[in-house]
C-alpha cells in the first residue's frame, strides 16, 4: 500500500529559438496525493502539462523544483529501484509500447526479472501466463510467444497494464490508456484497469482529456490548463457543478444525450486567452484559491 | 470483447505434443530476413560462390609464386586462366588473392561496424555532451578525404611493418564515420519510441537498453552499413595495393591487379592476367549491393510494397495479354456451332 505526495511540482522547458532563451513553465505549482484504492484523473488539453507530470511520476524528467513523495505504508520513503518497483506507468499508445521485435513473454518477464520476483525459468513462464490471465488475455500460453505485431490494440494495451503490475506495482500511472483503442474495446480495458486496481488496491493516476471516462473511472478530478490546477473537487462535484470556465467549457464540449442532435458548444467560440489560469475552485474546500503559487501562501489566502 | 480470438488457437484440453512446440517464443530475428527474390538469389549466388572460392580454392591449387619458363601462355589445360610473365599459374594467385581481399574485407567490415556502432548508437542514446562530440567526431572524419588519408598513412608506415592488420585498421578508421551518421540518426529515432521508455521506467539498465530494445531494430541498418563497409574496404585496398602501398604479406585482388600493371599485361594482350581479378572484384562487389538492396526493404518496407505492386501489376498484363489472344482466336468448337 504505497501512496504519493505531489508537491508544489514545476517544470520549466528552455526553449531557443536563434540567440533568444525563453523558459515554458510546462508544469506550474501542482500538487496532488495518490492514495491506494483511489483513483485521481488529470484532465486538461493537449499541452496543459498532463504528460510531463505523468513523466516526472514516473521519474523520466526531474522537475524544475516541488517534491514527489512516496511512501509505502509503514511509512518508509520508497527511492533508487524500489521507486520503479512501486511506481510503473501504462502509456497511451499501445502500437508503439511494445518492442515489435521481442514476444509478449519477453515483456512481462524482464520486468519480473529486474524486480526479482522470480527465480527459474520455468517459474517465470508460469508467473507471465499468470499475469497474461489475469489482464483477460486467455490462453496465455498461446499468447506469450507472439510478437506484438500479432495482437489487437486493446490486446497489446492489456499486455501494456500486465508489464506495468509485474514488478508487482502499487502506484499506476495511466497516461490516456484507452484514447487510441476503438471505442468498443475502451470500456473494456477501463473495466479491467477498475478490476485490477480494487484487487492490488492500487493508487491509479488516470489521465485523459475525456470528462466522461474520468467520471465513470475515478473518484477525484484535477482540472488542468496551461499547466497549472483550476478545479478539483469529488467527480461528480466537478462534472454536475463545474465552477471554472475552462471545466465548463470541457463539460460543454462533451455531447449530452440529453439533447441529441446539438452540441452545446455551438453557442460560439471561446476566447482561450480570457480563461483565467490564475484561480483554482477547490470542491473539498468549496472556495477559490489561487493557482500557480506555493502550497503555504495558498494556505495564506485560503 | 474481452475474450481475444486466436485464430489458430486449438481448443482447450488438448494439450498435445505439437502445441507445446508451436509456444515456443520465436525469434525476432526471423522477421529481420528478407525475402527470397530472383535478385536476392543471384546477389547470394555470387557471394557464396565467390567465398567459397576464396577459401576453399588455395587448397586446391598449386603454389602460386612457383615460377616457371613458360612467361604469359594463354589458358590451357594445365593452366586455366594462363600464366603472367614469370610463368606463375594465375588461377592459384586469384584463389590466393581472392582469400586475401575477402579477410581484408571481412576485418575492416567487422571493425568499422564495431566503431560506426560505438559512436553512432551510443552518442545518440546517451545525448548532450556525448552526442555532440562523437557526432562531432564522426563529422571530422566524415570530411576527410578517404583514400588520400590512407595513401599518406600507409606510405607513413615501413613497408616492413605495413602487415595486413594495418592496412585494415587504416581502412577501417577512414571508413566508420558515415555509417555512424546513419546510426546516430535512427537511433535517435529509436530511443524516443515509447518502449525504450517503457524498458526504462521498468528499471532496465542502460547497457540492457541498448543492446537488448534498441539494437535488434536497428541490425537492418547495421546490417546494410556492414555490407557496404566490406565492399568500400576492398575496393580501397585493391586501391592502395594498385599503387604499391597495400599489406606487404599478403597478396590480394589489388596486389594481383599490380603486378599485372608493372608486367605490361594491358599492352602485351595478356587479358587472362589482369581480367579475372577485376571481374573478381566487380562480380563480389556487385552480388553485395544486391543483396544490400534486399536488406534496403526491410529497412523501408515502401520499396518492398512497391515491388509488390510492380509484380501485380506485370501479372495482371500478363493476364490480360492472354485474355486479349484468347478472344483474338475464336473457340472453333464455339465458330462450328
Amino acid at each position: 500500500m504505497t501512496s504519493v505526495h505531489v508537491t508544489d511540482l514545476v517544470k520549466d522547458y528552455k526553449l531557443r529559438s536563434g540567440l533568444k532563451r525563453t523558459r515554458l513553465r510546462a508544469v506550474d505549482h501542482v500538487s496532488l496525493e495518490l492514495v491506494p484504492g483511489r483513483t485521481v484523473a488529470l484532465v486538461g488539453e493537449s499541452g496543459s502539462g498532463k504528460s510531463t507530470i505523468a513523466k516526472i511520476l514516473t521519474r523520466m524528467e526531474r522537475p524544475t523544483s516541488g517534491t514527489v513523495d512516496v511512501r509505502l505504508e509503514d511509512g518508509t520513503a520508497v527511492d533508487g529501484a524500489a521507486y520503479r518497483r512501486e511506481v510503473q506507468m501504462v502509456f497511451q499508445d499501445p502500437f508503439a509500447s511494445l518492442n515489435p521485435f521481442h514476444s509478449i513473454e519477453h515483456h512481462i518477464a524482464r520486468p519480473l526479472r529486474i524486480h526479482k520476483r522470480t527465480g527459474t525459468n520455468e517459474e517465470t513462464h508460469a508467473r507471465v501466463i499468470e499475469m497474461l490471465e489475469r489482464v483477460n488475455l486467455s490462453p496465455g500460453e498461446d499468447l506469450a510467444p507472439r510478437r506484438p505485431h500479432e495482437l489487437s490494440g486493446g490486446q497489446r494495451q492489456r499486455v501494456a497494464i500486465a508489464r506495468a503490475l509485474a514488478p508487482g506495482a502499487q502506484v499506476l500511472i495511466a497516461d490516456e490508456p484507452v484514447s487510441m483503442l476503438d471505442v468498443s474495446i475502451r470500456l473494456g480495458v477501463l473495466n479491467l484497469l477498475g478490476r485490477l486496481q480494487r484487487e492490488d488496491d492500487l493508487a491509479v493516476l488516470y489521465i485523459t482529456h475525456d470528462l466522461a471516462t474520468a467520471r465513470h473511472f475515478s473518484d477525484e478530478i484535477v482540472v488542468l490548463y496551461r499547466g497549472r490546477v483550476v478545479e478539483r473537487g469529488p467527480s461528480d462535484a466537478v462534472i454536475l457543478d463545474p465552477r471554472h470556465d475552462y471545466t465548463k467549457l470541457l463539460a460543454q464540449a462533451a455531447p449530452d444525450p440529453e439533447r441529441p442532435g446539438r452540441l452545446a458548444a455551438d453557442a460560439g467560440p471561446v476566447d482561450r486567452d480570457a480563461i483565467d489560469n490564475g484561480r483554482c475552485y477547490d470542491h473539498f474546500a468549496g472556495q477559490w484559491r489561487d493557482a500557480g503559487v506555493p502550497t503555504e501562501s495558498k494556505e495564506r489566502s485560503a | 470483447m474481452t475474450n481475444p480470438k486466436i485464430p489458430d488457437a486449438p481448443p482447450p484440453g488438448t494439450g498435445d505434443e505439437s502445441r507445446v512446440s508451436d509456444t515456443r517464443p520465436k525469434s525476432g530475428f526471423r522477421m529481420l530476413l528478407p525475402t527470397m527474390t530472383p535478385w536476392l538469389a543471384v546477389g547470394l549466388i555470387l557471394v557464396v560462390g565467390i567465398t567459397v572460392f576464396g577459401v576453399l580454392a588455395p587448397f586446391l591449387v598449386g603454389d602460386p609464386d612457383q615460377i616457371r619458363d613458360q612467361g604469359l601462355s594463354g589458358p590451357s589445360a594445365e593452366f586455366p586462366l594462363g600464366t603472367t610473365q614469370t610463368g606463375q599459374d594465375v588461377l592459384a594467385q586469384l584463389a590466393y588473392a581472392t582469400r586475401g581481399s575477402l579477410q581484408i574485407g571481412l576485418i575492416v567490415g567487422v571493425l568499422a561496424t564495431i566503431l560506426s556502432c560505438f559512436f553512432g548508437i551510443y552518442g545518440a542514446y546517451r545525448g548532450r555532451l556525448v552526442d555532440e562530440a562523437f557526432s562531432l567526431l564522426s563529422n571530422v572524419f566524415l570530411v576527410i578525404p578517404g583514400l588520400p588519408l590512407v595513401i599518406v598513412i600507409s606510405g607513413f608506415v615501413p613497408r616492413e611493418s605495413r602487415g595486413l592488420w594495418t592496412i585494415a585498421v587504416v581502412l577501417a578508421v577512414t571508413g566508420w564515420a558515415a555509417s555512424a551518421r546513419v546510426l546516430r540518426a535512427q537511433t535517435l529515432s529509436v530511443r524516443n519510441r515509447d518502449y525504450v521508455a517503457a524498458s526504462k521506467v521498468s528499471g532496465e539498465r542502460p547497457w540492457r537498453v541498448i543492446l537488448v530494445e534498441i539494437l535488434p531494430n536497428l541490425l537492418p541498418v547495421i546490417a546494410s552499413q556492414f555490407v557496404f563497409a566490406v565492399i568500400a574496404a576492398i575496393l580501397g585496398e585493391a586501391g592502395l595495393s594498385f599503387i604499391g602501398l597495400g599489406a606487404s604479406n599478403s597478396s590480394t585482388l589489388g596486389t594481383m591487379l599490380f603486378y599485372a600493371q608493372n608486367g605490361f599485361a594491358l599492352p602485351l594482350g595478356a587479358w587472362w592476367w589482369f581480367v579475372p581479378p577485376g571481374l573478381m572484384i566487380a562480380l563480389f562487389g556487385m552480388g553485395l549491393s544486391i543483396v544490400n538492396f534486399s536488406i534496403d526493404e526491410i529497412i523501408n518496407p515502401k520499396l518492398k510494397n512497391m515491388r509488390l505492386h510492380r509484380k501485380r501489376a506485370r501479372k495482371a498484363a500478363k493476364l490480360e495479354r492472354r485474355l486479349a489472344q484468347h478472344r483474338a482466336v475464336p473457340d472453333p468448337e464455339e465458330s462450328g456451332r
